[in-house]
Formats: structure tokens, sequence, C-alpha cells
């Protein structure tokens, strides 16, 4: 160790556009430490032996001795370590949940604030994006070809890991852009374009093929792939179909799927001023729901002009399982948090447009199997909230066209694709999946972890097919 | 399909120039055909099913149903009418354009098995979807009896095409400059009272003819499907803007459609969600109007 330790028990904050200039635009709102902030931040690192971190971490980076080497100011260091674990660490070092994972279990926590890992990560995937000139190493083909169906975080994990290990490996998206959640969910703000379209580009430099508009299940069976000569195919497929709540009044003009919503914000562009992709230009908009999603969903709302947007949750502020910095930039940004609230209707005008919605007041019970405190309805406390938006951010179900077109695939009750062990080895042979289309609506770096378990699997599938 | 068929395609997907426009023609003066060159979903595709296109980078993703497809040359055929900015832009494009995407075959294939006698419902550019289904029924031995229905004689399609499937074919107008005057509900329900008995009456065009064939048909108790054509982004089951009250349940267009029993399908709903972005739509095809008239000066 050639430096001093930082023993501040604080992390050093991160620095942020301020939140009245930012909830008027649509730009990164963290702007990532500086060289000097992200080198001190490292020194806090205690370099544990059994790693906490590590072990906390979906795709297990070797985080001690990443953040070791930046605080020896070897940042391509720093990244080529991170790189042997994550295929997309700018995009983690952005969206991961670190308070429940790395930070969660780091030493220096105990006694004040763990490191910042997250953001460390992000300094040296920023770093690296920004002084490398050296193009990726196209890896020597091993002869084999691989299918993978959606270029969301999963798929794009899985096809890094195969095309590294000398796979010819073929992406196909449905969507006319590559990305999946990435593109069409997570908005500008929180996680720029152009980050993930370099991290798409690496991928393509490496040899991986991405095809867009191609919706599997439709224009190709994955027996077809097959046929093909694919000898694995990893389904990414992701998240599908949008939750409601069967509540009168879903169907007035004003009630959005937060999918529709950041799909028409983002991925079309609506927040961009010319654009051609309609988007209600709200004064009072409700979000129902208390993930990230749901915060997002608030927060473009806010940028693309709403005066007065609220979060509606059944389950008080303790039990948002959104991302803690999101939901503290979120109050910053004025969105009013309405908690223990829960909707019962959808109010419409004569137009068939949304002018208000009747909540009613929470209270918690028992835990539930969940462990969270079940909600349960206060009798007489209805209530009116005066708003002409609602956007519905309470989860999805898994797609149904990947697993109504294969024969023998099996999926559960709720429609997700059942999977054997940790490399995801689905009910056919040589079919792998991961992500949401297995687990439901989930986060960013499980869907990564599942995408690069399942590469694992699918290489010594094939090895040992001989 | 075998594996050498499959790899030919794919090595012609890559090396070609995608979704090609073979052949435009326009039909009448607001709708056009245009055949593009997209042979993978030409191998897939049914009738009843749909593509999403989009004409142009930066452009809107439009759902529009199949209108024709062919196997051997690899093209799928559109057939459009100028409603907004999206199809006015589409419009723009010329044979040997090509355009920026095309997703598809989406949604459900229309069911046509066991049919035996079928009246097959047009109405306006619907007509384009229900060609299709006609022709397939036919070809299929069902006996199929065509009702098209246009504002005037200037705005009809397909008039031969519907001919050369359908037993018997009824053209009606609202002014009564061509075929019959009235409505496609006036013609159905002569056909029927002449003693005819349809297995189904598949009905395609503005949701208020729809409706109206639907309430026709409850009368004489005859199963009716329709097409639903709804606001939608992805069509692949991701965006749920294409829902729709169906029996009293949430459904998706995209997924579980766009073919309907019109008899549960809440279509006054469906109206009024159509209506969500006219105003958007009317100010954008004004702008692309201006647009276009400055590139003509």
């Amino acid at each position: 160790m050639a430096f001093t330790r930082n023993n501040d028990t604080k992390k050093c904050p991160m620095p942020v556009q301020e939140p009245d200039v930012r909830k008027h635009n649509f730009d990164e709102v963290a702007l990532g430490y500086t060289y000097e902030m992200a080198v001190n931040e490292a020194r806090r690192c205690l370099n544990c032996k059994n790693k906490p971190c590590t072990t906390a971490c979906p795709v297990s980076i070797n985080i001690p001795a990443f953040i070791e080497r930046a605080a020896n100011e070897d940042m391509e260091g720093a990244y080529q370590i991170i790189s042997q674990s994550s295929s997309l660490p700018a995009v983690c070092g952005r969206v991961c949940p670190q308070e429940n994972q790395c930070e969660g279990k780091c030493v220096r926590g105990i006694k004040g604030e763990s490191v910042g890992i997250g953001r460390l990560e992000r300094f040296v995937a920023d770093y690296h994006r920004e002084h490398c000139t050296e193009k990726p190493e196209m890896p020597v083909q091993n002869g084999h070809k691989v299918a993978i169906i959606g270029a969301g975080p999963s798929g794009l994990t899985a096809a890094g890991d195969l095309a590294k290990a000398g796979y010819k490996v073929t992406v196909y998206e449905a969507l006319h852009l590559a990305g999946g959640v990435l593109v069409y969910g997570i908005p500008e703000f929180r996680l720029p374009k152009i980050i993930v379209q370099k991290e798409i580009d690496n991928l393509k430099a490496i040899g991986v093929d991405i095809e867009t508009n191609m919706v599997i299940g439709k224009i190709l069976t994955i027996d077809e792939l097959f046929e093909m000569g694919n000898e694995a195919v990893y389904i990414g497929s992701g998240a599908g179909l949008p939750r409601f709540m069967n509540i009168p009044g879903e169907s007035l003009k004003g009630v959005y799927s937060a999918n529709e919503y950041l799909t028409r914000i983002n991925l079309m562009k609506a927040y961009k001023k010319g654009s051609k992709t309609p988007i209600k230009h709200s004064k009072r908009v409700a979000v129902v729901g208390g993930g990230n999603v749901a915060m997002d969903a608030a927060r473009s709302a806010m940028r693309i002009g709403a005066e007065e947007v609220y979060i509606v949750y059944r389950r008080g502020m303790e039990e948002l399982p959104a991302r803690k910095e999101e939901v503290e930039h979120a109050m910053e940004e004025g969105v009013i948090f309405k908690t223990l609230t829960n909707p019962v209707e959808v109010l419409g005008d004569e137009n068939g447009e949304v002018c208000g919605m009747k909540c009613i007041e929470m209270e918690l019970g028992e835990p539930d199997a969940s462990g969270r405190r079940k909600p349960s309805p206060k009798e007489g406390s209805e209530f009116i909230l005066d708003i002409d938006t609602m956007i519905m951010a309470i989860g999805t179900s898994p797609n149904p066209l990947i697993r109504s077109t294969t024969p023998r695939l099996e999926a559960n009750r709720h429609g997700c694709i059942v999977t054997d062990g940790e490399g995801g080895l689905t009910s056919r042979e040589g079919v792998y999946a991961g992500g949401d289309a297995v687990t439901g609506a989930a986060t960013v770096i499980l869907a990564m972890g599942a995408g690069k378990a399942a590469a694992k699997a699918i290489d010594e599938y094939i090895k040992n097919k001989g | 399909m075998n594996s050498y068929t499959l790899k030919t395609m794919l090595y012609r997907k890559e090396s070609m120039e995608m979704y090609k426009i073979l052949r435009k023609k326009a039909l009448n003066p607001t709708v056009s055909l245009m055949e593009i060159e997209a042979p993978l979903i030409a191998k897939k595709a049914e009738p009843g099913q749909f593509i999403i296109f989009r004409a142009k980078e930066d452009s809107e993703r439009v759902p529009l149903t199949i209108a024709d497809f062919d196997r051997e040359k690899g093209t799928v055929t559109i057939i459009y009418q100028i409603v907004g900015g999206s199809t006015m832009e589409l419009d723009t494009l010329n044979e040997g354009e090509c355009l920026q995407d095309f997703a598809g075959p989406l949604g459900k294939p229309s069911e046509t098995d066991g049919l035996k006698k079928v009246a097959v419902v047009g109405g306006g550019v619907g007509c384009a979807i229900a060609y299709p289904i006609a022709k397939k029924l036919s070809s299929l031995g069902c006996e199929v009896h065509s009702i098209a229905g246009f504002r005037n004689k200037d705005l009809i399609i397909l008039e031969d095409e519907f001919r050369s499937v359908s037993s018997e074919l009824r053209i009606m107008t609202d002014d009564g400059s061509y075929g019959k005057k009235g409505l496609v509900t006036n013609a159905l329900e002569e056909l029927i009272k002449e003693g005819n008995q349809y297995d189904e009456v598949i009905a395609i065009g503005p949701l208020i003819m729809m409706k109206f064939v639907c309430l026709l048909t409850k009368k004489y108790n005859i199963k009716t499907i329709v097409s639903m054509n709804p606001i939608m982004i992805d069509g692949t089951g991701m965006c749920g803007g294409c829902r729709l009250t169906v029996g009293g349940e949430t459904k998706f267009a995209c997924v579980d459609g766009p073919d309907f029993d019109g008899h549960l399908v809440d279509f006054d709903e469906a109206m009024h969600r159509g209506t969500m972005y006219r105003d958007f739509e009317a100010h954008a095809r004004e702008e692309s109007c201006d647009l276009f008239k400055k590139e003509v000066q």
C-alpha cells in the first residue's frame, strides 16, 4: 500500500445537478466523482480479506481488488478487474441497488458509511470509456454458435461472456434498438443512452451480432434457431405485460402503464422537443407503486412539465422497494409521497379523460409471506386526489410469446419460465433462461447475474456434448 | 422450414438492403399499397396478423395489419390510409427506397378452421385486412360472401380481388355513387333475411361499423369476429397501451388479438381510447404538410 488510508467515516458525497435545475431537464442527475474524489474514496476501503462485498455482489466482482487499484491511481487496472466479472460496469455503477448488495455488507458501514462502491465502479468505467483508445480484441472463434433472445442486460451479459469464450453469438432483439430496459425503461437522467450504446458497440467489436426487429416466437421459433446451427439458446426476453389493478376507470384516457409512459419518453424520445411521439402533457400525475420504475415515471413526468407529481404506495416509506438514492432524489425534486394509500377508482370526465383518483388510506398489520407488513384499508378513509394522469407501476407478468410457441418449455402458473439450477437450464435440452423472464420483474444486476451464470452453463454444456 | 432455406434467407437478410419497397400503388386518393421485401416475415405471415413499421429514423412505431404476403417472392403487402404524421411520412417513401424498421408477424392469426360459410364485412381501408381472410377462407373451400362499404365511388379498393374469392359480393356506398346506397349492416341483414346461414361473420373496419355489425349479428345470434387496431407501441406485449375490455376482462390486442369475439368487446371504451392523441396527430399531420410544402417549393 503506497498511500495513507482515508479514515473519514462518511463517504464522499456525489456531485449532483441542483434539484430545481434538474427537474426541468433530462441530463444525468449524478455528475460522477472527480479523479481526486475517486482516489480519496477508494482509500477508505479496508481491503478486508473475507470480502463481504464481493459475496453480496450478484456477479461477484472482486471489489477490494479493483478499489485497491483505484486507490493506487491505476484506473485501467481497476477496470480490467471489474470487467472480468461484469460486462456492463458503467451501467451497474449507476443502477444497482448497492445498499442491499455490496455496500450493505461493507465493514466500513458498521461504524459510519460504507465505501461508495457503486460510485467508484461508475468512475472507473467512465474513466476507461473516456481515456481508453484501444479497441477490444477479437476473441479466437471456437466454431460453435449460440443464439440469445433479448438484447437487455441479461442477454447482453450472456452474449459478452460467450463471445469472449470464442462462440459466434447472435442476439435477437424484438424492438428496433438493442438495450432492453436500459433503453426503453430507465430514463436518460439516470442512465444516459450513450453509455448503453458504447457498451453495445464493445460487444459488436468482439464479434457479437445483434439483429433488431426480430420477435422470436413469431418470425422464428426456438426450434428453428437450433435448425440454423445454434447449439444452445438463451432466453432473456425480459418482463412482459404490465399489471393493472382491475379497479374501475383504468381504461380512461390518461391512464398509462409505466412501461408505456417510459417507452414513449425514453425509447421513442418524446422528451425531446419536436419528437413525433405523442405523450400527454399532464399537470397533476399520480404514479402507483414504490419501486424504481415508479420513481423513474414520477421524475420523468416532472421533467416533461407536470406541476404536481405523487407517488401513491400502499405500504410505508420504510417499505419502498426503490433504490434509496432514487427515493431521495425524487423527494428533493418535489415528488410528493402518498404512502399508506391505495387507489380504489379512477374518475373520468365527460370526455373519458382522467379527472381524479379515489384513494383509501391503509394501515400495516402483521408481516406476510414476503416478510413485509401486510397493508389493509382503513374503513371510511376514502378521499379524492385531484389528478389528470395516472401511471401504473405495479409490476409486470412475463411475456407469453416464447412459451406459447416453444413446445415442451415449462412455465409456472404465473407464466415465468421454469429453470433448474444456477445455470438456468429449462425443461428443454440446450435451452437456458434467466432474468425477468424467469423471476418476474427484478433488477438489472440480477438479470446480468443470471446471464453470466447461463453463459458458463452453456459453455460447459457445449464442451461436454463433444 | 428446412435449415437450408433458413440459412439462405438469413444470409439474404444480412446481405440485402432491408425492407425495400418493391411496389407502391395508390388505390384511391388517400389509400396506398406497398409491397415490401421481408422474406422471413413473409414465410410466417397469416391473415389477421400485423406488422410494426417505422418509416424513418425517429419515426413513430405504427402497427398495420398485413394485407397480403407472397412466401415465394418473400414480400409482405401493406395497405395504409394517410391519417396522421406517421402514415404521411410512410407515403413519402417510393419504390426502391427502404423502410427503417419492419417487425412481425405479430398477433394471432385469424381462426379459419372448420368454417363452411362466412360473411366477411369490410369498411373503408378495413377491406385491406378483410380481403386476405376472405382469400384464405375461399382457398380452404369455405363459401364466402363479402360486403364492402365505402363513403363513395372514388374510395373503393380491392373490388376485383374480393370478387375473385367471394361467391357473393355486395358493395355499399354512403352516397349511392356505386353499388347500393346504404350501410354494410343493411346488406348483411338482407343476406341473412335471404336465408343465408353463416357459421361466422368477420367484420373489419371503423370501430363504429364493427359495433353496429355486432349489434345486428347478436340479434340473429351469429358468432362475430372483429379485428381491433388500437394504439400500440411495441406490439409484443410490453407497453400495455393496446388494452381493451373483452367480456369484462382486460386484454392486450397485440398478444391476445387482434381478433376478438365482437359480442364481448367494449366498443364504446375502445372508441374513447382511440381519440387519446387525436389533437397531437392532427397537429403532426399539419406540420408534416408544412414541411412537405416547403420541400415542394
